[in-house]
């Protein structure tokens, strides 16, 4: 066991009998990033001597007995996050030379508790994207066989934790993108309810929905993180001031006459095989661990992925029109007057698929349709979240698939977006919805390629999905496989 | 053909709140550029806004003294469009649920009363300043200076009501006084505090449909506004009656020339996709908020003019200058409180205090004569210490020194001679010199009263009570 293979649970341990330091940990880390992400390129910037100055800083932590669970362990962060005096590019090319004057919240409360920051983490551009194809900074490869996406928009941050190159990271979640990579890559990756975790300086997507959330190798590891990361923030309108309960304390107990509900909806014919099979397998093991299943109905699921590609492209359009050369980013070298100066300044530094989304979600706005679509739109959206509070009357949480299939190869549906944005059909309903879900390994398919399940909870229902989630980690062995690379 | 002109307006009224509307910055104006800035109002990637709540105050007291009703559940929403002072590239505003709706105004008009319509009244934030020259000292180019942006305003939208420049000038002095009286504008329209669109089209008298309207943006006067409309009405009627059609379009006013013009067409209709701002949460205003915010209001200028003119007995003209700004009021209602003739303080007011405030350029927050002692002062004259005329003395050196007017008095020995005996006195010495003017006075020349009320006058160094000169000087005149 190298020190990289270790949890944070586990390396606390270590740091805490003084077995091992930070610094050695970090050094650990930094030297198989070296060797390993130019296979893996999960990431965008590797903060090298930061890390060892703040591996450093907590190993004086450590020796003063003043540490806490996090002090010390070695973390990265999807390049969506804020980082003062660090690069922080959400992998485009017109954020390419940005340097943020400010952190986000939830890398501050990281701090606050003496991380070592490794470095930050690719994605899809402006996490637009469910492979991590679409980054300026070139596709991230999955651990598990290199030439499959490791899925996105968090394809960096899971494949990180898969390849050992970050005890654990941070993703963010808008349409599925921490769910989505994190079964693909076979880790745990957790959306938190809308509104428990503070969005600020977390570059912005989608507004209604967007959420930050851990990305780690086991579901206590995930209580950890999301310990440190919950929490109202006055600096974020849309974050929730209700109390944070100790997640950690959520990960004893039984799951005996837990009511878990199976929706029509997701399991469909045509559902892959491989994940169909993990399915049932840990449908079996749940009834085994005394939890009791019921059929429900989600009846608006398939207006879902229409619903989420007006809305979250509509606010994207907006959120991204900051992005024009003037202030800050990517400006064009030639330009005459100032619209051609944030055309060319745009066009240059915006990708593909951003492009796209810019354009549909402007045009779902503009004058003349945003009845027929946006605000429609909005109005499925509310129907889509009286499924999900109608159901929570019978169950206290949902199993479902997370991808109708394993990663596909790099390239595969890189041409055909509509393909891509159906990916995301079992992931979607909980953001627009707002509540809670995870995903956790369950199986492999027969190319070795993860398959994870997702647990859907209740809003502000985080201490029961992982009282789930690490009741089936106990009941199994799917975490413990490592990726050989 | 007769035309009638229809006038809206809209008014920002920038909010003199510390912070600005989304972040904690300073609103101060005239520092550096870009001193006052953070991620908020530059917009820089990851920043959220959060609600400054006085700003929602304020609204809300505006509203109130507009005599709207208060949306109990108001929205924000993004104005969309690109411009280097915009720094987000969207202005957060209100669409579809402002906070104030359907108030009004009263205005007087050659003495009728009319009602002017308010649509809505909404808060937004206020964009930055673009600067142009060789602002870097690499050459010529154009700069943002981003302090503006993110302050707060508050948008007055009338309904099209006002039929002249005068109503229309009338409706704007009316809302400029509201908002400074209430304390939540400066008022400063050279300053930018408060700027004015007006919306101007004409229809032919009788007609059913308004006519197509023009908006004249950003004018900062009174003057200015009502140049600005009448040139505007009398280019529309002229273009019209010679076959013309009005276009719906922007024009700046140009106070050199006096004339509009056209705005160079970025204003193609703009689509600026209004949605709520995910990024904020509904307003919730609740009946106790509002009724808090009620009570933290100052008395109305309408309503003291009123009570003015009821409680204290004063005429309109009286009551109308002294509420033309707050603190002038309750300085002249404070002295009230100490000396009770209503009408003889109000007319010192009006006359030295104002007199004197204009000749050394001073407010009424900074006068020297505080209302208590120029009631001390009008006790004097009223209890015949001194007369009218040497209190005008006694109230310049007050000004200067700030003494008490009784101390003023003693040490100047201006106490009023009213002792009939010592008046007597004088006025018989008077007489017997002037013999030939009593003969003459006795004689029908009655004019000459006057000359010896003078002599009387000086002789007593302008001490002597006229009232007590007057009667005894009538009696010895007339034998």
């Amino acid at each position: 066991m190298e020190l990289f293979d270790l949890t944070i649970h586990e390396l606390h341990e270590l740091f805490a009998s003084k077995k091992v330091s930070s610094l050695e940990a970090t050094k650990s880390l930094l030297a198989r990033i070296d060797t390993t992400d130019p296979k893996i390129n999960a990431y965008i910037t590797v903060a090298g001597e930061k890390a060892l100055a703040d591996a450093v800083a907590a190993d004086q932590l450590i020796a003063k007995g003043a540490a806490g669970t996090l002090t010390g362990i070695p973390l990265a962060l999807k390049d969506i996050f804020l980082t003062e005096g660090i690069r922080t590019t959400c992998a485009s090319r017109i954020l390419n030379n940005f340097i943020p004057p400010y952190s986000a919240t939830t890398y501050e409360k990281l701090k606050e508790q003496g991380i070592v920051l490794l470095g930050k983490l690719n994605q899809d551009e402006f996490a637009m994207g469910s492979s991590n194809e679409s980054s300026a900074f070139g596709p991230t490869r999955n651990p598990w066989d290199t030439s499959c996406i490791p899925g996105g928009s968090s394809g960096g941050s899971a494949a990180a934790v898969a390849a050992r190159l970050a005890t654990a990271t941070l993703g963010t979640d808008t349409g599925g993108s921490i769910r989505q990579p994190a079964s693909h890559c076979s880790c745990v990756g957790l959306k938190p309810t809308y509104g428990r975790v503070s969005r600020y300086g977390v570059i912005a997507y989608a507004s209604s929905l967007d959420q930050v959330g851990p990305m780690t190798r086991d579901v206590t590891d995930c209580a950890i993180m999301l310990n440190a990361i919950a929490g109202h923030d006055p600096k974020d309108s849309t974050s929730v001031n209700t109390p944070v309960p100790d997640y950690t304390a959520a990960l004893t107990g039984s799951v005996k006459g837990l009511k878990i509900g199976l929706p029509k909806e997701y399991y469909i014919d045509g559902l892959d095989a491989d994940v169909q099979s993990a399915m049932n397998q840990a449908i079996e093991t749940y009834k085994k661990l005394g939890a009791e299943f019921v059929d429900i109905s989600l009846p608006h699921t398939d207006y879902a992925v229409a619903t989420y590609y007006l809305i979250a492209t509509a606010e994207a359009s907006s959120n991204l029109a900051r992005y024009e050369g003037v202030r800050f980013g990517h400006r064009t070298e030639q330009a005459e007057g100032l619209i051609d100066m944030m055309t060319k300044s745009r066009s240059e530094g915006f990708g593909a698929e951003v492009k796209r989304r810019i354009m549909l979600g402007t045009y779902a706005l503009s004058s003349g349709y945003y009845d027929a679509y946006y605000v429609k739109a909005q109005k499925v959206r509310t129907l889509i979240m009286r499924d999900f509070i109608q159901a929570f009357n019978d169950v206290d949480m949902i199993l479902t698939p997370v991808a109708p299939t394993p990663a596909f190869k790099i390239g595969e549906k890189i041409n055909d977006p509509l393909q891509m944005y159906l990916s995301d059909i079992f992931t979607i309903p909980a953001n627009l919805a707002g509540t809670c879900a995870m995903s956790i390994p369950a199986g492999f398919s027969g190319s070795g390629l993860p398959i994870g399940l997702q647990l859907i909870g209740k809003p502000f229902g985080e201490d029961s999905i992982l009282r789930a989630a690490h009741a089936f980690e106990q009941a199994t062995e799917w975490h413990k496989r490592t990726a050989q690379i | 053909m007769k035309y009638q002109p229809v006038i809206g307006l809209e008014v920002h009224v920038q909010l003199k709140t510390d912070s600005k509307i989304f972040c904690g910055c300073s609103t101060k104006f005239g520092a550096e550029p870009n001193a006052h800035t953070c991620p908020v109002c530059l917009g820089l990637p990851g920043a959220l806004p959060v609600l400054n709540k006085k700003v929602v105050e304020f609204a809300i007291k505006a509203g109130l003294a507009t005599n709207c009703s208060i949306t109990h559940r108001s929205i924000f929403a993004r104005k969309n469009y690109f411009y280097p002072d915009l720094p987000k590239g969207y202005q957060i505003s209100q669409f579809e649920d402002p906070i104030c709706q359907r108030g009004w105004l009263d205005i007087v008009i050659e003495g009728e009363t009319k009602r002017i319509g308010i649509t809505r009244i909404h808060m937004e934030e206020d964009a930055g300043k673009l600067v142009h020259g060789d602002v870097s000292g690499l050459g010529e180019g154009s700069g943002a200076d981003l302090n503006r942006a993110c302050t707060p305003l508050l948008e007055v939208v009338s309904e099209p009501d006002l039929r002249s420049s005068d109503e229309a000038v009338s409706y704007l002095k009316q809302l400029h006084q509201i908002v400074t009286w209430l304390g939540i504008c400066d008022g400063n329209m050279e300053e930018g505090s408060f700027r004015c669109d007006a919306n101007v089209s004409v229809m032919p008298v009788g007609a059913e449909q308004y006519g197509t309207r023009a908006e004249i943006k950003n004018v900062n006067s009174f003057k200015f506004v009502k140049q600005a409309i009448e040139y505007e009405i009398e280019r529309q009627i002229d273009l019209i009656e010679d076959g013309g059609k009005v276009v719906q379009e922007t024009r700046l006013f140009d106070p050199n020339s006096g004339k509009t013009r056209s705005m160079r067409s970025k204003e193609e209709a703009h689509d600026y996709r209004y949605f709520p701002d995910p990024d904020l949460v509904p307003l919730v205003i609740d009946s106790d908020w509002i009724k808090r915010t009620h009570s933290e209001m100052p008395e109305l200028p309408e309503h003291r003019r009123q009570r003015f003119i009821t409680e204290f007995g004063i005429p309109e003209y009286d009551a109308e200058v002294l509420t033309a700004n707050r603190a002038l009021a309750e300085y002249y209602e404070e002295c009230v409180a100490f000396h009770h003739n209503a009408k003889v303080v109000s007319n010192w007011v009006m006359g030295e205090i104002t007199r004197a405030l204009n000749e050394s350029g001073l407010s009424i927050d900074n006068c020297p004569v505080t209302p208590r002692l120029l009631a001390e002062l009008l006790r004097l004259i009223d209890n015949g210490t001194i007369s009218g005329k040497i209190a005008k003395t006694v109230f310049d050196e007050m000004w200067i020194s700030g003494k008490e007017p009784k101390t003023i008095v003693e040490e100047k020995g201006l106490v009023q001679v009213s002792d009939s005996g010592a008046i007597e006195l004088i006025i018989d010495e008077i007489l017997a010199k002037e013999a030939g003017q009593v003969a003459e006075y006795r004689s029908g020349k009655d004019k000459l009263f006057g000359f010896f009320v003078g002599q009387v006058m000086k002789v007593s160094k302008g001490k002597a009570n006229p009232a007590v000169v007057n009667e005894l000087l009538l009696k010895k005149l007339q034998g």
